[in-house]
């Protein structure tokens, strides 16, 4: 009897623990449906009905006048592919380069190296004097180039591969050394493949910061010919004139359905924006949480 | 002989106070290992010029801050630019909302995301656990951008789905984007969604890398769940949990780099928002781009990062009295 009860007050805290975890999924999923639903709904259908989880009229006309033969968020999307495939590429190889030197325990001043880099973590000297470097001193405002830079080295993945190769066996190391390999090569041939863990899933967090950069943007670019993905999204939630470049096109759409597919719009570009993070979504998700068992920050 | 021993001595003691036996000075050093050191330059360089020379430019919030003069040719002017703002409104505004979201976020978060790491073990079905941990961990990969477009979806007064549904059941629609008030809790519940699925998970694993020697002896003793999670998954959670506080507690107030966007653009901009939006990355942004009042942004900015460095030195002095392998150094 007594057994029967425990039983039955096991599947009822069991059907409690689904059922939030239910709920909050839903709290999770539903805003980007609702995205979506209104990505797809037609303009005049929004203005009536209001939004709503299943699109009342099917209308494709949004997608229609993001892509219609104008060319700012194709655009948009390659300087964003073009500075997260570039930018994730040297960032992780600036990182490993200066993270495995600082590794090795023949190196004297790594200890030195290791806390300028961590310093930096505790404290910086705040947005105006680096604005006024970047764009002053080093003349880097509106171009491709400081949407790479900025986010460059960051010093919390430099420790993170610090630990990661400390804990690399040194005998592997050594006997590379014995059999005459330069550091370079057994940094390259040697450690390096034996980092793809710690590799997937720095570059898998920095191709993500880089894809959702909208903050270096909309501090040093004014050309909207360098606009990323999501700074035009940003551009486009103030005004939607932004992804007008060929009026022509536009026009026609607009006088097709007798409006401007404003809403409907916006929230397709939204969606063209986190199409590419969706798509890559189950790669991204097995290799972060692979490499969360890489171990903690510690200086 | 006797020199022979002392010198050995002497080698000795260099090797444990410097962990090498030979001693080198700078330039040796460089030239043995300079592999390594040239793997470092990159880094090091950018480092420099990007982290240390604004540390040095941030003298230019004692200054009269002249574009054509650059930064050392502008006229000292001492605390001036500090004085405009500790004078303004703004000062006590942003500080407080600053101290105030982030507390509240962090303890949230924490808090609810080791209750769902202990929980995501209790679901009864391997699949499930993984579809709710991957659906939980989605949010964190959006930016506050689409985040902005998600918060006017539900909550624009006309068409949004929220005052649709307020519709639908006979209640008013309600104005969200001109009472601050609403946004006192809006702001935390969005950060709740981005982060607590990606806190949950590192939770995880920590918690699956718990050895079950320690479960299986409680249960031999007759511990019940609930004391199995209070006795043993949550102290050997801990360090974790401290770890990752420190860090965010850094974050707070460190300037531009720091996870602000929310507040910059899910309320988008709105001034009637501010008293429950404003925080000092908004502000010194806001000062910076908007109103180009650099000295008072310099000035703002370089508050926050003291404030900043205080609050983790404190902190991470406290960890340390308390369980010195759980502080961040």
């Amino acid at each position: 009897m007594g057994q029967l009860k425990m039983k039955r007050e096991g599947l009822f805290s069991k059907l409690a623990i689904n059922l939030m975890f239910i709920v909050y999924c839903a709290m999770c999923l539903i805003p980007v449906l609702l995205v979506l639903s209104i990505s797809l709904t037609n303009e005049k259908s929004l203005l009536t009905d209001g939004y709503h989880l299943i699109p009342k009229e099917f209308s494709l006309i949004g997608y229609q006048y993001v892509f219609s033969g104008t060319t700012s968020i194709l655009n948009a999307y390659k300087i964003t592919m073009i500075v997260t495939a570039v930018g994730s590429f040297l960032h992780l190889l600036v990182t490993s380069l200066m993270s495995y030197a600082i590794s090795r325990n023949e190196v004297r001043y790594r200890n030195q190296v290791s806390f300028l880099v961590f310093f930096t973590i505790l404290f910086n000297g705040g947005l105006a004097p680096y604005y006024i470097l970047i764009t002053k001193y080093l003349h880097l405002k509106d171009t491709l180039l400081v949407l790479i830079i900025v986010l460059l080295v960051s010093p919390v993945h430099v420790l993170i591969m610090r630990n990661f190769f400390k804990a690399l066996p040194d005998s592997i190391i050594e006997s590379a050394r014995i059999d005459g390999s330069g550091e370079f090569n057994t940094f390259f041939r040697i450690v390096l493949p034996l980092s793809t863990p710690v590799l997937a899933t720095i570059g898998l967090f920095i191709s993500i910061a880089y894809w959702n950069d909208w903050f270096t943007s909309a501090l040093f670019i004014e050309n909207n010919k360098l606009y990323t993905l999501q700074y035009l999204l940003q551009a486009l939630m103030s005004n939607i004139q932004y992804l007008l470049s060929n009026e022509q096109a536009s026009r026609a759409i607009e006088k097709s359905i007798g409006m401007l597919p404003g809403e409907s719009a916006r929230m397709a570009a939204c969606v063209l924006s986190i199409g590419p993070i969706i798509l890559m979504y189950p790669v991204l998700q097995r290799y972060f949480v692979k490499g969360l068992t890489l171990g903690a920050v510690k200086a | 002989m006797n020199n022979n021993l002392s010198a050995a001595a002497a080698a000795q003691k260099r090797f444990k106070k410097t962990g090498f036996l030979h001693h080198r000075t700078f330039l040796q050093e460089m030239v043995r290992r300079w592999p390594f050191y040239l793997m470092i330059l990159p880094g090091m360089l950018y480092i420099v010029i990007f982290n240390y020379l604004p540390m040095f430019g941030a003298v230019i919030a004692f200054k009269d801050y002249n574009p054509v003069k650059g930064i050392w040719g502008s006229k000292w002017i001492g605390f001036k630019n500090f004085e405009f703002f500790f004078k303004s409104d703004a000062a006590w505004r942003v500080t407080f909302n600053t101290i105030f979201y982030n507390l509240l976020i962090i303890v949230l978060v924490t808090v609810i995301s080791v209750l769902f790491a202990i929980l995501l073990q209790e679901t009864g079905s391997r699949m499930r656990t993984a579809v709710y941990k991957s659906v939980m961990l989605m949010p964190f990969f959006l930016s506050w951008i689409v985040g902005e477009y998600i918060v006017y979806a539900l909550l624009n007064t006309d068409q949004g789905l929220v005052n649709g549904i307020r519709k639908s059941l006979g209640l008013e629609a309600i104005d969200w984007y001109s009472d601050a008030i609403y946004w006192r809790f809006i702001m935390p519940l969005a950060y709740l969604l981005k982060q607590v699925g990606y806190t949950s998970v590192i939770y995880v694993a920590a918690v699956t890398g718990i050895s079950s020697d320690y479960y299986e002896a409680a249960e031999i003793d007759g511990a019940s769940k609930w004391q199995k999670a209070r006795f043993i998954t949550i102290p050997l959670l801990m360090p974790v949990v401290i770890i990752l506080m420190l860090l965010w507690l850094g974050k707070i107030f460190n300037g531009g780099l720091g996870d602000w966007g929310a507040f910059y653009n899910l309320p988008r901009e709105s001034g009637i928002l501010f008293s429950s939006t404003d925080v000092i990355d908004t502000y010194v942004f806001r000062s910076l781009r908007t109103v180009n009042d650099i000295g008072m942004s310099s000035a703002v900015g370089l508050y926050q990062a003291v404030v900043g460095l205080v609050l983790v030195l404190i902190s991470n002095y406290l960890v340390k009295k308390y369980d010195s392998d759980s502080s961040l150094f």
